[in-house]
Formats: structure tokens, sequence, C-alpha cells
């Protein structure tokens, strides 16, 4: 019965996202403010349908209804209550359930936070976000129906990929989801502006607290993936441009951009039609993503068994959303104009070059990534595109992108000098370089050039952000505390999420030129000495989890005769999806990990192992959680709460509120 | 020059910059070792189609009875077949979790000129029923139907 309900539920909810998507836009055109009406009520309402439906399905999860296809495929009476719930989106059906859900709670979030905006573009903005969430819904019911049901009753489900009884994947997920589809809110303000063909600084500043949020539930996303992978493949990676990887990492770069360049649609009115073809961009790569994921082309280790006819449909959907919003564009992007005028060499120019390295580089990462489709839809063989072919693109295109955190910030808008830049950043150069000469120097080993360049552009990107913090603090004349307190929280968290790159270039520098890996054969007694740690294997033990069998190892960890670490690796058999599974330890420190894996069993209680000595790598999760700390602060400005709550669409208003991210008169 | 023609000006040398870095970057970036990878099928390989001394890749079946386990513990040798022709591999390293006999696999790496091929890299996919894609077609290219492969199904 309950299925049942979720089934009508979503049913339900479809007719509301039609009602959603077509009344108002209609209205909007017309003028009827009577349709327009229909907006909030309808979203309001789809949300809580789709609620009803996700609470069903997670009911079933929890009641362990084996009467329910997907609960059959994806749970089992063992499994323990965490990963039963978050088996609801462990599988295809579910996850798409999990995107509709994220959907329909970010538009619910924008009938509840955008009350001050001009009726007409409210209407059109929650009509955009009804129009996807059509899509969407169509997509479940017609080819990925959670609910449907298997008789006769199986007696035990087929449980949870044992890959997916994690942590990290009870979060993952749902973060990625939140970030994807929160492109979606930036997607139907550009879309709204392109019908309505007004686009002003006001729609900028209402548009960027959401473009942000999004962007800091992807960055956590993505991390919180890269910290799956580093502890649950057993491989020590963090990162392997795998494709899926690549579907979230592209619209990271191009939100970032759109971040930036909407910065500069809000201060200076400039790169309008830029900032609206971005937002496309970003929800048009994240729809992409999920195309990527769900249609089964990839080969990678997300890809599960999977349905063509599931990937024609969001192929054609994607063509629908993409091709649709371009041509809006084409049509209507020359009535909203570029507006604004600027010098070569100004703050503006610093920020449209970091837009265009970061959609280059989504560019380049998407070559590389469809390739491989392209030339096997030709007929042209199979490839793979590896690593080295990305690592050798993105890298140097983020050479100048780094250094341009130092220089934009202090970089006046609409004109520059360059005299004047370097006579401020002259120290912080200095200090970089003799950074970057010094820690290879200190620590002899390999890879030295790449480490003094890594090292130089971490230091120069984390006390360049520092340096532009204390000019705020000089240009407010006032005593330090004082002033440190005035400086709006958009600037903190530009400064946060600057000096988070920084973190996070040292840790990618460090762990890649100085980690140490073995793989060797080790029978219980037997010792190895690895970056100065002593491992010390003392044999393998039965333990029993709840719904698995696990060979338990044992390492004692000491340096110069002192423990360091008990690591206990497992190698476990899940008992009804029975492929073993490798479990690593790690010990995490600030500066470094021990991170131990078991591969198979040899003879005469041998195992093959694997040591990890990875310094720093830790920072490479910090860095992005410095990074999403920052969005977090950036979004909640109060700068944006106050237009909130002031009558919004003035376009003059800029003066009244704090425009602090100008560092000089010449702002506003 | 008006300022408006100035900003275009600017605009269009940026982009042409940064469109032809990126251009020679992915050029180059293609050429390095490991960049691209071809696929080749044991059968394939065993008509000398597969290039010798380049990396590529090279999926298939691991044949029943074949995993030889060397002394040191770590060095396997078996062998890859499509049921059309079989090559024998060699792999230094942990293996991973889902390596079985029987079990669908894909390895990058490079043929020698004695016709084993060393493979730097060994991947199963962590789904029990998953066949990686490459492995099916190239079953089905070899004139096999789904062979030791059930997709998933209703009970």
């Amino acid at each position: 019965m309950i299925p049942e309900i979720g089934q009508f539920a979503l049913s339900i909810a479809l007719c509301l996202a039609l009602l959603q998507g077509v009344m108002p836009l209609a209205g909007a055109q017309l003028g009827r403010s009577d349709w327009m009406a229909v907006a909030q009520p309808a979203a309001r309402g789809q949300f809580l349908f789709v609620v009803i439906a996700f609470g069903c399905l997670t009911y079933a999860f929890i009641v362990h209804d084996f009467t329910v296809l997907y609960v059959w495929q994806n749970s089992n009476t063992a499994l323990p209550l965490h990963y039963r719930i978050s088996a609801v989106w462990g599988g295809h059906e579910g996850s798409l359930l999990l995107w509709a859900l994220v959907l329909t709670a970010w538009t619910f979030a924008v009938t509840l936070f955008s009350r001050s905006l001009p009726a007409e573009f409210r209407a059109r903005v929650i009509a955009v976000m009804g129009l996807v969430s059509i899509g969407m819904l169509l997509f479940m019911l017609a080819t990925s129906n959670p609910f449907e049901r298997v008789f006769p009753a199986p007696a035990e489900g087929r449980d949870l990929n044992p890959l997916l009884q994690d942590p990290g994947l009870v979060v993952h997920p749902p973060m990625l989801y939140m970030g994807y589809v929160g492109m979606s809110v930036a997607f139907a303000f550009a879309i709204a502006a392109l019908l309505g063909g007004h686009l002003d600084a006001a729609w900028a500043r209402w548009s960027r607290p959401w473009v942000t949020a999004a962007w800091v539930f992807l960055t956590i996303g993505i991390m919180l993936g890269s910290w799956w992978a580093y502890h649950e493949l057993g491989w020590g990676g963090w990162w392997f441009w795998d494709p899926v990887e690549n579907a979230s990492f592209m619209p990271w770069l191009v939100g970032t951009a759109l971040i930036h360049s909407l910065a500069v649609t809000e201060k200076r009115g400039a790169f309008k039609n830029w900032t609206v073809l971005l937002a496309i961009l970003a929800f048009s790569l994240s729809l992409l993503g999920t195309f990527l994921v769900r249609s089964g082309v990839l080969v990678s280790v997300h890809a599960f068994a999977n349905d063509p006819a599931r990937g024609i449909y969001i192929l054609m959907f994607l063509t629908v959303v993409v091709g649709g919003s371009l041509l809006l564009y084409a049509w209507r992007a020359p009535r909203v104009g570029s507006g604004g005028t600027f010098e070569p060499i100004s703050r503006e120019t610093a920020l449209l070059v970091n837009n265009i390295l970061l959609v280059v580089a989504a560019a380049t990462i998407l070559l590389g990534t469809l390739y491989p489709l392209f030339l096997d839809a030709l007929g042209l063989g199979k490839i793979s595109v590896g690593p080295p072919y990305f690592a050798a693109v993105f890298v140097p295109l983020m050479l100048p992108l780094v250094f341009l955190i130092g220089v934009g910030p202090l970089a006046r808008w609409k004109q520059a000098r360059i005299g004047e830049l370097a006579y401020r950043l002259r120290f912080v150069l200095i200090a970089a370089i003799a950074l970057g000469m010094l820690v290879p120097l200190t620590v002899a080993g390999m890879n030295t050039i790449l480490v003094a360049v890594g090292i130089t552009l971490g230091a120069w990107a984390t006390i360049s952000a520092i340096v532009n913090l204390a000019a705020y603090v000089q240009r407010a004349h006032r005593p330090w505390p004082r002033a440190l307190a005035g400086i709006p929280r958009g600037i903190y968290g530009m400064t946060c999420a600057h000096l988070g790159i920084g973190v996070f270039i040292v840790g990618v520098t460090l762990t890649s030129a100085f980690e140490v890996e073995r793989e060797l054969r080790m029978a219980p007694g037997d010792a190895t000495e690895l970056a100065g740690f002593a491992f010390q294997f003392h044999g393998v033990r039965q333990v029993e989890g709840p719904n698995y069998m696990a060979r338990q190892g044992r390492f004692e960890v000491t340096r110069e005769g002192e423990a360091v670490a008990t690591l206990r690796p497992e190698k476990r058999i899940y008992r009804v999806q029975t492929s073993p599974m490798t479990d690593a330890a790690i010990d995490s420190s600030f500066f470094r990990d021990l991170y131990v894996a078991l591969g198979e069993p040899l003879d005469r209680g041998a195992w093959g192992v694997r040591l990890y000595y990875k310094p720093f790598v830790q920072w490479l999760w910090l860095g992005p959680l410095m990074m999403a700390l920052g969005g977090l602060l950036a979004a909640s400005d109060r700068r944006y709460r106050v237009t909130a709550r002031q009558h919004a669409g003035l376009r003059g208003d800029a003066a009244s509120v704090p425009t602090s991210t100008a560092p000089s008169p010449g702002g506003a | 020059m008006t300022p408006k023609r100035k900003r275009k000006l600017t605009l269009i040398v940026l982009l042409v910059l940064s469109v032809g870095t990126a251009t020679a970057l992915a050029l180059y970036a293609f050429q390095q070792t490991g960049s691209l990878l071809y696929f080749y099928r044991p059968s394939q390989v065993y008509a000398g189609e597969a290039p010798q001394g380049r990396m590529f890749r090279i999926g298939g079946l691991v044949v029943d009875g074949s995993v030889k386990r060397e002394a040191d513990g770590l060095t396997v040798r078996f062998e890859l077949t499509d049921n059309a022709a079989t090559i024998p591999l060699v792999y230094t390293g942990l293996l991973p979790d889902l390596f079985r006999e029987g079990q669908g696999i894909v390895a990058h790496g490079r043929l020698g000129e004695d016709g084993l091929f060393r493979a730097e890299e060994v991947l199963a996919k962590h789904d029990e029923n998953y066949m990686p894609p490459e492995v099916t077609e190239s079953l089905k290219a070899a004139g096999n139907k789904h062979p030791a492969y059930v997709p998933q199904g209703k009970p």
C-alpha cells in the first residue's frame, strides 16, 4: 500500500509541476497576475508530494519491503539502519528521486526567500524550475519507477553494493545533488531575465547568494567523493580523472567562473551577457553529468549495469534544455546588452581572464571526457583518455589563474596601474619564491622543480589573500579590531576560499612529490620500513560485522622505537554479494597519513600488503572545506539580506549598501 | 579608440590567446604516454593488430585455472580470452578485489616481442554482475552470446 501511495504522490507532483511550469509563464507573458499566482502554491505542493514519495521509499527500505523491486535490489535484512536509509539513493531509481526531491526543495526555498522580487520575474523563475522538474519526474515515471513491485515477494534482498556501505556515501550524493541541482536556480534566474529582457545589478545581487550556496554544496560533494575514493577504494588515490569525477568537476569550474562574473555584473554592470551564458552552461553541465552517470555510456568506477533507453531519454531532455536555452539566449541576449566599460588593466580584466581560464579548463576536460564516446560512436576504435592528458592540460591552465588570485582582488575596478600592483605585491612575490626554493632544499627529494613551483604558487595564494585582507583594514583608517569587524562577510569569504586554494595546492604538491608507496608480501612477524616508520605485521584474525565476515590484519607502527599507531585493515566478504572488499586502515594526522590495505592471502599466513606514507594528504580536503566555508560566509553576507528586505528592482541602490568589495572610491 | 572598441579588442585578444593555448596544450597532452589508450581484444592482439612496445588496453575473461603466482607472492601470470584467442599476461602488484578466474577484466600495459602482455594496471569492476562494456563487446565480436554473463533480472 505504502509504495502505491508513493507512486501516486509522484504522479500528483508531476501534475503540479505541469501547472507550475506553464501557468505562471503564460501569466507573466500576458500580464495575468492570477495565473502568475499559481507558481507559489504549485511549487510548494509539488515539494510536499515529492517529500511524501521519498518518505514512502525510505519507509519501504526501513521495513524491508522486498515486494518493491528497487528495495529488493539494494537492501537486505542484515543491512544496518543508516545504510538502509542511504540505500534509498544507492541505485539508479532512488538517486533520481533524490534529484527530484532536491530540485523541489530548492524551488521551495526560492518561494520562501524571493518575496521581494518583482512578481513577473518571480513567476518566471519558479516556472522555469517547474519545467525542469517536469522533465525529471516524467523520466522517473516513464523509465525508472522506484516503486515497481515484484511478485512473488522474495524473502531476502540482494543487499546494497558493499562499496556503497560507507559513511562517505551516506552524505556524498545528497551534497553533490544539492550542488548540481542548485545550479538550476541560477539557470532559472538567467532564463527569467532573458524572457523579461531586463537584466541589471539587482538581478546579479539576487542570483549571487543562490549560486554561491549551490557552489558550496558542489564543493563539499566533490570533496567527499574524493575522500571516499581515498579511503574506500584501497588504491590510496584521491582523484582519478574518471569521467564521473569530471562530470562533477566541470559544473564546479563553470560555477566558480559564474560566481566571479556575477561579482562584476553586480558591482559594475558589466559582463551581463556572459554571466547569463555561464549560468546556462553551469546547469547544462550538471545535466550532462547526470546523463553521463545515469546512462551507462561511460566506463568508470561508477558505471553499474544500466539501461540504454534511459540514456536516450536523458539525452533528449538535455538537448531540449541546452538547445532551448541557447536559442533563447541567441535571440534575447542582444537586448540584455553587455554594459560597463573598463580598461585593459583593471579588476574587470583580471576577472575576465579568470573566467576564460576556468571555462577553457572545463572545455578541455569536456573534450577529454567525451572524445572516447565520439570516436566509439563513429566506429573509429575504442580508446580511453587517461590522467596524463588531464594533468598536462589542466595544470598549466591553473598556473596563471593562481597568479590572478593575488592580483585580482588588489586591482582597482575600471582602471588599475601595473606599477601600483607590483609595488603592493613585491613582498608577497619574494616570500612565495623564497618559500618555494626553501622547501625543496630542506626536504631533499625528487621532483624538486615541480615542488618549487607548487609551493611558490600555494604560498602566493595564501600570503596574497592575507595581504589583501590587510589592505581592507588599512583603508578603513580605524584601529584594527574595529576595522576587522567592519569588513563585510563577503570579503572574509573570498579570503577564506582563496586561502583554501593555497592550502589545497600545497597539499597536492607535497602529497604527489613525497608520497611513498610499497606493495610487498608480508608474513606474520615481518617488519618493513617506510619513510622512517616501521610497520610490523601481526597476522590476521576473523572478525564479524553485521552483514559481513572479515579477516582483520594488525599492524603495529613505530617510529624510532616509539609506538605511533595500530592499524587494522580488513578484507571483507559480504554475505549476500559475496564479492571481497578491501577496507583500508588509515592513521591520519595534520601532516601525514599512514595507510595500510590488505591484498590477497598468500601461502602460510602471508598476505600481499600495500603500504603508503602520504604527507599532507589531509590538506587536500582541508583546502576545499575552507573554500566551502568561504562560500558560506559570502552567501550569508548582510547586503543580500538587506536588499531582500528593501524593495528590490531599484537600479541605483548599490550605494545604500556597503560596496566594500570595491577597494577604491572609483567603484560605484 | 573608443572605450567600447578597446574592450572588445581586449576580449578578442584574450579569447584568441586562451583558445590557442588550450589547443596547443590539448595537442601536446594527447601525445603524453598513457593519454590515449586504444583497446584491443585478445583475438586482435593474436592477429598482430596491436602495437608492440606501446601502451594499450586489453580486455577479456580470465581463463579458468590459468592464474599462477610466483614465489615473491606479488607477480601473477594469467591468461585472458575472448573465447577466440588467448593471450598470456604478467602483472606485479596487488590485484583488485574482484579479480577472479572467469571474471571480465581490463588491463593496461605493453605487449612484448615474446607475445607476453606486461600489465601495469589491472581493473576489475566493483559490481559482481557488471561486465566492462568493452569486454562484453569483445566477447560478442568473437561470436559468443553473453558467455558467463547473466544480466540482472527479476528473481
